[in-house]
């Protein structure tokens, strides 16, 4: 099963991954999962809050697709997308991935890939908030990089 | 009527995250749209001039300058996008 959710509310990646892992039938041998917080503290100083814009209805649909896409490639058993939107304060997680699937090696890779994607395509845009005052956060090439690895 | 909508740091330059407009019918592309805006309020028109800013009609992106948004009921000025 594939579940996606786009959500300005809190949520715990702990008890995501707990229902997660109590679903799990025989063939589930391999559980992976990312979890990205907001930081404490960036290259440009002290980050007080995250603002996570998103386009209403694009955005839940182009998560989905690249959700559907991933699990798809990676022959997963179950994919978890939570995504936060909205103020986001420090030390609070912004996003969690979560796949299960028969072996590692795939489990692994689908979590890589949905996060470069997450990264680089779907429609988010990011601001960090500081002392220092706000700035857009955009990809950096790195994250271009990775991510068309898995366009060949 | 055609609802924009603006993201990330074109939100900033329009001071809104949306307008109302009636687009007159001579806009056909999305670089005439860019000129249009431009010619409304040349400081938002800078920002969204910018190549890494995609527009999106109807939600879907469009795929060069030339591609039209005549009749799109909603029209968005998408920066890089940046999840995660």
């Amino acid at each position: 099963m594939i579940r996606t959710l786009i959500t300005p509310d809190p949520f715990s990646p702990e008890a995501a991954m707990q229902a997660l892992s109590s679903e799990r039938d025989g063939e589930a041998g391999a559980l992976a999962s990312f979890v990205g917080y907001c930081r404490t503290a960036s290259p440009n100083g002290v980050v007080n809050q995250l603002e996570l814009d998103h386009y209403p209805g694009f955005t839940e649909r182009e998560v989905s697709r690249l959700a559907h896409s991933v699990a798809a490639r990676h022959h997963l058993l179950d994919l978890i997308v939570i995504h936060r939107i909205g103020v986001i304060l420090a030390n609070d997680p912004i996003v969690l991935v979560a796949a299960l699937s028969s072996h590692r090696a795939e489990a692994f890779a689908a979590v890589t890939e949905m996060m470069d994607y997450l990264k680089t395509d779907a429609p988010f845009w990011k601001r960090e908030t500081g002392p220092h005052g706000a700035r857009w956060i955009e990809p950096t090439a790195a994250d271009y990089a990775r991510r068309a690895e898995h366009s060949k | 009527m055609t609802r924009i909508l603006f993201f990330g740091r074109t939100r900033d330059a329009a001071g809104c995250g949306e307008m109302d407009c009636e687009i007159p019918a001579a806009i056909e592309s999305v670089a005439d749209l860019r000129a249009w805006i431009a010619s409304r309020d040349p400081e938002l028109g800078a920002v969204i001039a910018a190549r890494d800013i995609r527009v999106a009609a109807d939600q879907c992106i469009c795929a060069n300058e030339g591609a039209s948004i005549r009749g799109a009921s909603e029209i968005a000025f998408m920066p890089p996008l940046s999840g995660g």
